[in-house]
């Protein structure tokens, strides 16, 4: 007697595959957020607004509602959605460059108004799509395409911990930065997601989830020389664990 | 016959929104536009709609984007440089095809120019409000009653082509009171018929396979299929050209004038006309689409001259009127910018220098 | 038959009020087109504050003119700044409690109406803008004087002794007005 173990979530399109680069986690974190809502029975009210950038491609692969915000603004367009149709599930899907740059007055703002929907930030510290220029995010020492020398503190500033920056805010319900290089750590994240979508169909408020990930194509690395990168530098910098929860 | 009430241009399009069914508004604080905000802020919680202070001109633009995208009819209103800064999302807007509507209130430019009244945003408004060469209606209401009328149209028109509205008024009407008369409330239950049959594309979750999206760009050909399908909507407008021509039977002189300075206008023409001086005016009440076919057809055996009366140095409507207008007829200028207002004198001088001119 | 009416002062004199209470009037109680146009200065207190009322039984173009057929100075600044707005023939109302400068145009009607004492004598100093309003209508009656009256009636309603105090102070204004037209 066959027993099934696993089935592809219907968060995902059926059929279509992955586009993204090897070695990214895009993917796998699409993965989870359709297995979240799932779960929780609300994959009919899930309502994705996507950032630009690599983040963009996501829309290729979701099968629930979507939009595309423009350039940073996923915070702003998710609080007209959902101070719209509170009964929808909303989460915004954006990247260093979008959520902590371009976006950073939207998402400082949201946070704090305790707008009522999930962050998924995806945080790999550097510009995807645009070819690896320097996000708020690289590393100190870090080549960019705009940082060919590296990031140099004195010129560039330093590292902008997300996570940490939105914990000086009162209103945020839950933070939490995490990782999908194990499977323990995509269990993590995929419970993570949860937590935040449940919180937010309690009413609960602002929740973001860091994930800090590897592009191997813009770190100009194999795939598995950017997973001891990540480990080793990525997460040095940008430590995971609960930072949050007060729900 | 509902009663007359006496209003502030600016709360009069508040309060006309809310009649419309606006139940979501979000704007940014920026003179002389901040009683609709403030309106806003006490009305729209009474009818069960929402009102935010947004963090900027381009985040309350954004909001509105994604208000509008669930189907619920959304404003919001700002002025003339808050006005630049709406331009990513009222182009995000035309491209995804969600119905907002906003209201430029404005004040003298270029930059961040005077806080008091002027004309100064015409090509903006009917050019190029943002990039990629889309368009919109732009209606350009002269009085507070028009105020009211065409901030209660805006929203049926954004419903109609689900694309953004705009209304063009100036810090003259805004903040001028003038006796109203308000139109009905729309019900809850015309609202609910109203969202429905934008529910099938609203971003409001839908089961999987009923998947709705709304983008504001698609990659490979599917961009020029959009723009293909938004010009054969552009080319059907002539429906929607309003104009106002009056007094323009025997008319041997003509203004072209809209908003604020054609009122003026009006009541020079009135004097003048006393006098039987034969002059009239052609109106754009929306200045997109633009009426041109009524200043092409203008004939140079009758018409001697025409004057065109704008608050803004340089003139910018007079390119579309230019652009039509026979060549044997002179075209002449009266303006003002900068917060200076334009006056009755000031038109009536620059009239009887035309007529000294052409006649 | 169009009138305009240009009323400035500091901020504070009830300037605003004034125009405003004039035109709400109108527009309630009689079928005259109306238009009230404030003008502020930057800042939100002190300094200089002008309106313009337009009241009209066709349709109104400028709501704000530099030519006005009535004018209200309730300072000498405004005095300074404007008079030279009035029209030939216009009529200058002024506070002359605090507005002492000679009035050097011969072309025009003088109303003086020391409000600012008036309405001290009163024992409320806010009433000086009802007290202009007064001697205004009274001069010029682009209103009848009920028109007025109800719109102070309705702004005091439930404020019995508001309404007493302000019919009286209007009504001293009033006088001034009417007399200085029969003295004209």
């Amino acid at each position: 007697m066959e027993k099934k173990v696993y089935s592809r979530t219907n968060g995902l399109l059926p059929g279509a595959v992955s586009g993204f680069c090897p070695g990214c986690m895009h993917g796998t974190v699409h993965k989870l957020i359709g297995e979240a809502a799932e779960e929780l029975g609300q994959l009919d009210h899930l309502v994705r607004v996507e950032g630009v950038g690599c983040c963009g491609l996501g829309q290729f692969y979701v099968s629930h509602d979507e939009t595309i915000a423009a350039h940073g603004r996923a915070c702003a367009v998710a609080t007209g959605i959902k101070r719209s149709s509170p009964e929808s599930l909303i989460y915004t899907y954006q990247g260093d460059g979008d959520l902590a740059a371009i976006g950073l007055a939207e998402t400082m703002s949201a946070a704090n108004r305790g707008e009522n929907f999930t962050v998924i930030f995806v945080n790999n510290g550097i510009y995807g799509m645009t070819g690896g220029q320097m996000a708020p995010t690289t590393l100190l020492g870090m080549k960019s395409t705009t940082s060919p020398g590296g990031r140099v503190a004195e010129e560039h500033g330093y590292p902008m911990h997300m996570c940490e920056i939105l914990d000086t805010l009162t209103a945020p319900v839950y933070l939490e930065r995490t990782s999908c290089d194990t499977p323990q750590h995509v269990i993590a994240t995929r419970n993570a997601i949860k937590k935040a979508f449940k919180y937010q169909l309690e009413g609960k408020g602002f929740s973001m989830v860091e994930i800090v990930t590897s592009c191997p194509t813009n770190w100009g690395m194999n795939t598995l020389d950017s997973l001891d990168f990540l480990r080793d530098k990525m997460f040095a910098e940008y430590p995971l664990g609960l930072i949050r929860d007060n729900g | 016959m509902a009663e007359r009430v006496f209003m502030k241009g600016t709360e009069a399009i508040a309060e006309a929104a809310v009649r419309a069914g606006c139940r979501f508004f979000a704007g940014y604080p920026i003179t002389p536009q901040n009683e609709i905000p403030e309106y806003m802020s006490r009305r729209l919680p009474e009818v069960g709609g929402q009102f935010v202070q947004g963090e900027s001109e381009v985040a309350s633009v954004n909001m509105l984007f994604g208000a509008a995208s669930t189907g619920i009819r959304a404003m919001s209103s700002s002025s003339s440089t808050g006005i630049s800064l709406y331009s990513e999302g009222v182009s995000f807007s035309a491209s995804a095809r969600v119905p907002i509507v906003y209201v430029n209130v404005g004040r003298g430019g270029p930059g961040i120019g005077a806080i008091q009244p002027a004309q100064q945003d015409y090509n903006q408004a009917t050019k190029a409000s943002g990039n990629g060469g889309f368009r919109m209606i732009v209606l350009a209401p002269s009085s507070v009653q028009e105020c009211v009328d065409m901030v209660y149209e805006a929203f049926d028109l954004a419903a109609k082509y689900e694309n953004p509205v705009l209304v063009l008024t100036d810090g003259v009407v805004g903040t001028m009171m003038e006796p109203v008369i308000l139109p009905e409330m729309k019900t809850d239950e015309e609202l609910a018929s109203l969202r429905k049959k934008f529910e099938h594309r609203a971003i409001i979750g839908h089961p999987v396979g009923k998947q709705a999206v709304c983008r504001a760009g698609l990659m490979g050909s599917g961009q020029e299929n959009v723009n293909i399908k938004a010009a054969a909507m552009y080319d059907d407008w002539d429906c929607e050209i309003r104009v106002e021509e009056y007094m323009m039977d025997d008319a041997e002189l003509v203004i072209a004038s809209y908003g604020i300075s054609a009122r003026i206008c009006k009541a020079v023409i009135n004097k003048l006309r006393k006098e039987g001086i034969k002059i009239g005016m052609i109106r754009p009440e929306r200045i997109s689409p633009f009426p041109y076919d009524t200043f092409a057809k203008l004939d140079p055996k009758k018409i001697k001259g025409l004057l065109d009366v704008e608050m803004s140095i340089p003139a910018q409507m007079i390119w579309d009127v230019k652009h039509v207008l026979n060549k044997d007829i002179p075209v002449r200028e009266c303006l003002r910018s900068g917060g200076q207002l334009m006056t009755n004198n000031q038109v009536e001088n620059a009239v009887r220098d035309l007529i000294k001119e052409v006649l | 038959m169009e009138r305009n009416l240009m009323i400035a002062g500091f901020g504070g004199q009830g300037v605003m009020t004034m125009g405003k209470l004039l035109a709400q009037a109108t527009c309630d109680s009689t079928d005259l087109n109306v238009t009230f146009f404030p003008s502020y200065g930057a800042a939100m207190r002190g300094g200089t504050a002008n309106c313009y009322v337009v009241i009209s039984d066709e349709s109104i173009g400028a709501p704000s003119s530099t030519s006005v057929d009535d004018l209200i100075v309730m300072n000498e600044p405004s005095l300074d700044a404007f008079l030279g707005n009035l029209k030939e023939n216009g009529v200058l109302f002024i506070n002359s409690t605090i507005v002492k400068k000679k009035i050097d145009r011969k072309d025009v009607n003088l109303v003086e109406v020391p409000v600012t004492e008036m309405a001290l004598d009163m024992g409320d100093p806010r009433v000086l803008n009802v007290i202009m309003l007064g001697a205004y209508i009274g001069y010029t009656d682009v209103v009848p004087t009920e028109v007025v009256l109800e719109g102070l009636h309705h702004k005091f309603k439930n404020k019995p002794d508001a309404i007493k105090l302000n019919d009286e102070a209007f009504q001293k204004g009033y006088e001034i007005g009417i007399n200085a037209k029969k003295d004209r």
